[in-house]
């Protein structure tokens, strides 16, 4: 049997490897995306205090330690059954407001965007952040980097530290912020909320101007009808920080809204023994492989599954780009995995209006940040929304708030299953008869791009670039041809 | 081809937080780029395995190595990037110092990977756990295997510098990237091999705002019991933190706003053992003589493995636990 090997060069070896086993008439068999890390958070972070968790559980992700900050803060909160003051639920929220900001330019201008600002039938050496710079101006490039220091600013602000915030703790946090803090970080959001307009008026000018962008979004081969996850308001409404999970069938319609502390009724992880990572699914529905449609349990959290498990947007202006969102692609849910990109752009917007909503609230800058809690400690479960899907700590303790055992359903995690079922669509749609298309690399670029993974930070590469090889070795191991992008 | 120095820089078992703060130099980024000709660097361009392969020894000038030891494959490029590098410095706490991953060395790696297969939303009936190479239907497919404890860099490869943090502070890694770029203009002088480089020589307690008063104390508590006096050095309000022990350089960030020194700039200048050191700095503090008072006063420290070898277990004296190192 053919095999052919993808390796993320920029990995090398590590943290994402793609297998694919053509069968006797040259089409694809099967694929294997393999996770090759392990280093076993469950395990060691037990025997530490509970206050520890979030400032251990930071450096997960040195990418997303907010999210992870602000799941284990939620969950220690709830191991002592302590409810914080709102003035620090409003600041830890302002904090992931600004950190999504950054989070999700990044991606869009230096990792996912430029596929579509370049279009996909420009020369790969352009799809790249200069490229973007070259075909909007020079003037974008300087807004990017403002909009990644404002929100690394108030991160710092908050957090005490622009990597590996260190200040939330159960109850609440250890320190506040000033009046001219608050005017500072006001005055950013506005820049933000000025600038996910940009963004957005900068994707309807050059995205959806171009009939052939708009097909390349809807066209088949990165749709896949599966469930879709994402956090909810009690308005049905996306937030980030708190609430229930809501989850909606290929449908659209409700398939179940839960608490928190009820995850683990609704997800179980498959394991297969060949990667280190688990395949989540919705337990209720049931494993049935790695295919979509309403029997299979597979489900999708990105920032397009929490615009589809929604009712709409909180604030004014996202809402309206949501209605667009589903006017243009005809109605929800939309299946396609490259409207994640669009999605994503909403969802700045928000997180910029929502970012402002909180820093000119009356009570953000109240000395009252923290309540010391007085429960017995037990067990709690924290989900905020990461940027790249649901994240969910759950942490059991002894009576003195050591941790005895420890659960985590990390973001990138939940989209293990879609992102290999669409690795292997894109294989199979342009994998015929042993003739492996050119293209092969740029559409499995794009399946990454599009989910934004967080493997080890896998595809967390600047200027935007994946430099891929496709070794196509037949059954003994001879090679018979090498493909490649960006390597030479 | 350029005639300018070459550079690199890899991430092994990490969470990608150097990188960051790499990032986060901002405009000396571009100090970076006009000085070095950068060949290597998987965050930030295209990486070409097989060029490295193919270079000279000692080729790269100057390569900045994070993360820690936990694979096969991790120690591979360990040693292709020593052997192609000039300057090798250990970056960031992983690689010094294990970090927290090193935590793991309390426990087997057996242990460690039966925990994770074993959560209660794992759906395992057959109790499966990865393995190394496994024969599928269509062929067999591979991953590298975990290392029985987690290592630190210089316990797999000789390094030239040090440079603590976790991760570094952004303005430590701008004086670096200026002294390195001095020293190769011959306008500077690089420090001893073996160095820590991008810290300062003191404790983080040299560089803290808070009041001391030479306080002792009857009790240690809990960040999240008191509301601790925003002025008054944490120790002496009973909160564990780790400043004493921990070498300067990051400004005191952590106490500064609050929240207590948890160690990631690894054991201050001189110091062989970190917990012990520590151990010593929480002894001075306890207002008592009293054996059995004070036994009681550290029974307030919930996890002294932790407390004491929070970021350093797989580079301190102790390196693992016996179970540990039996795999």
């Amino acid at each position: 049997m053919q095999r052919i090997t993808i390796d993320p060069i920029t990995r090398l070896e590590g943290h994402g490897k793609i297998e694919i086993f053509l069968n006797d008439e040259g089409n694809v068999a099967n694929t294997y995306f393999q996770i090759p890390e392990l280093r076993g958070f469950e395990r060691f972070c037990v025997g530490r205090p509970v206050e520890e968790m979030p400032l251990l559980t930071n450096r997960i992700c040195g990418v997303c330690p907010e999210a992870h900050h602000m799941a284990g803060a939620k969950a220690a909160d709830a191991v002592y059954d302590v409810d914080p003051p709102r003035t620090a639920k409003l600041l830890r929220e302002l904090l992931y407001m600004a950190f999504f900001c950054t989070d999700h330019t990044t991606h869009f201008y230096a990792l996912g965007g430029p596929d579509f600002i370049m279009g996909p039938d420009a020369p790969v050496a352009e799809r790249n952040i200069l490229g973007v710079i070259h075909k909007v101006g020079l003037e974008i490039g300087g807004k990017v980097i403002q909009m990644r220091k404002y929100g690394h600013e108030v991160v710092e602000m908050i957090g005490g530290r622009k990597v590996h915030p260190c200040t939330s703790i159960p109850g609440g946090l250890t320190k506040g912020i000033t009046e001219e803090q608050c005017a500072e970080i006001e005055k950013m959001g506005r820049w933000a909320v000025e600038f996910g307009q940009f963004s957005l008026q900068l994707f309807n000018d050059i995205v959806l101007g171009n009939k052939a962008y708009v097909d390349l979004i809807l066209g088949d081969i990165y749709t896949h009808k599966t469930y879709y996850m994402g956090l909810m308001d009690e308005n049905n409404k996306v937030n980030f920080y708190d609430g229930k999970v809501r989850v909606v069938g290929p449908d659209g319609k409700e398939y179940v809204k839960y608490e928190p502390k009820d995850y683990a009724a609704n997800i179980a992880e498959h394991v297969e023994p060949w990667t280190y990572l688990k395949f989540p699914y919705l337990k209720n529905v049931g494993w049935k492989g790695f295919v979509d449609g309403p029997d299979s349990g597979v489900y999708m959290a990105t920032p397009l599954s929490r615009l589809n498990a929604a009712d709409g947007m909180a604030t004014p202006l996202a809402q309206e780009e949501y209605d667009k969102f589903y006017k243009t692609l005809g109605g929800k849910p939309v299946h396609q995995r490259l409207a994640i990109h669009w999605a994503r752009l909403i969802e700045l917007l928000y997180a910029a209006e929502r970012w402002v909503e909180l820093a000119t609230d009356p009570e953000i800058t109240s000395p009252n940040f923290h309540t010391i809690p007085t429960e017995k400690p037990t067990e709690g479960v924290g989900i905020v929304e990461a940027p790249r899907g649901t994240l969910t700590h759950h942490y059991w303790t002894d009576e003195r708030g050591v941790v005895t055992k420890v659960n985590l359903v990390v973001g990138t995690t939940n989209n293990y299953a879609p992102i290999t079922m669409s690795i292997k669509k894109a294989a199979a749609s342009l994998i015929k008869k042993g003739n492996v298309n050119q293209g092969l690399l740029n559409m499995v670029e794009m399946a990454f791009r599009a989910y934004d993974p967080c493997f080890g930070c896998a595809t967390h590469s600047l200027p935007g670039q994946m430099p891929l090889e496709v070794t196509v070795r037949k059954a003994n191991g001879e090679i018979l041809d090498v493909l490649r992008q960006f390597v030479d | 081809m350029s005639a300018k120095p070459k550079f690199a820089m890899y991430w092994a078992a990490s969470c990608g937080g150097c990188e960051i703060a790499v990032l986060n130099i901002h405009e000396k980024i571009l100090d970076v780029d006009a000085a070095f000709d950068v060949v290597f660097w998987p965050v930030a361009m295209d990486a070409k395995y097989k060029d490295v392969e193919a270079m000279q020894d000692g080729e790269i000038t100057l390569c900045l190595f994070n993360g820690g030891m936990r694979n096969d494959e991790n120690e591979h490029i360990a040693r292709l990037l020593r052997r192609k590098s000039k300057i090798m410095v250990s970056f960031g706490s992983c690689a010094c110092e294990g970090c927290i991953p090193g935590l793991a060395n309390f426990s087997s790696i057996t242990d460690m990977v039966d925990t994770a297969f074993s959560t209660i939303t794992t759906d395992n009936p057959d109790n499966i756990r990865p393995q190394s190479s496994y024969a599928m239907p269509e062929g067999i497919i591979t991953i590298p295997t975990l290392n029985p404890v987690l290592k630190t860099l210089d316990q797999v490869v000789e390094v030239d510098y040090y440079m603590p943090g976790c991760p570094p502070e952004s303005h430590q890694i701008a004086a670096v990237v200026d002294l390195v770029i001095a020293a190769l203009n011959g306008k500077a002088q690089l420090p001893p091999k073996g160095a820590t480089i991008g810290a300062g020589n003191s404790t983080v307690c040299d560089e803290c705002p808070r009041k001391r008063n030479v306080k002792a104390i009857k009790e240690f508590g809990r960040i999240q019991f008191i509301h601790a006096d925003p002025e008054l050095c944490l120790l002496e309000q009973g909160i564990p933190c780790n400043g004493p022990a921990t070498r300067s350089g990051c400004n005191a960030r952590c106490p500064s706003v609050g929240a207590q020194c948890i160690g990631c700039y690894g054991p201050a200048e001189g110091v062989v053992d970190y917990g012990a050191r520590l151990i010593s700095a929480f002894a001075s503090v306890i207002d008592s003589n009293k054996p059995e008072e004070i036994d009681k006063i550290l029974d307030g420290l919930v996890d002294p493995a932790g407390q004491f070898y929070r970021f350093n277990l797989a580079g301190s004296l102790l390196r693992s636990s016996k179970s540990a190192q039996k795999g």
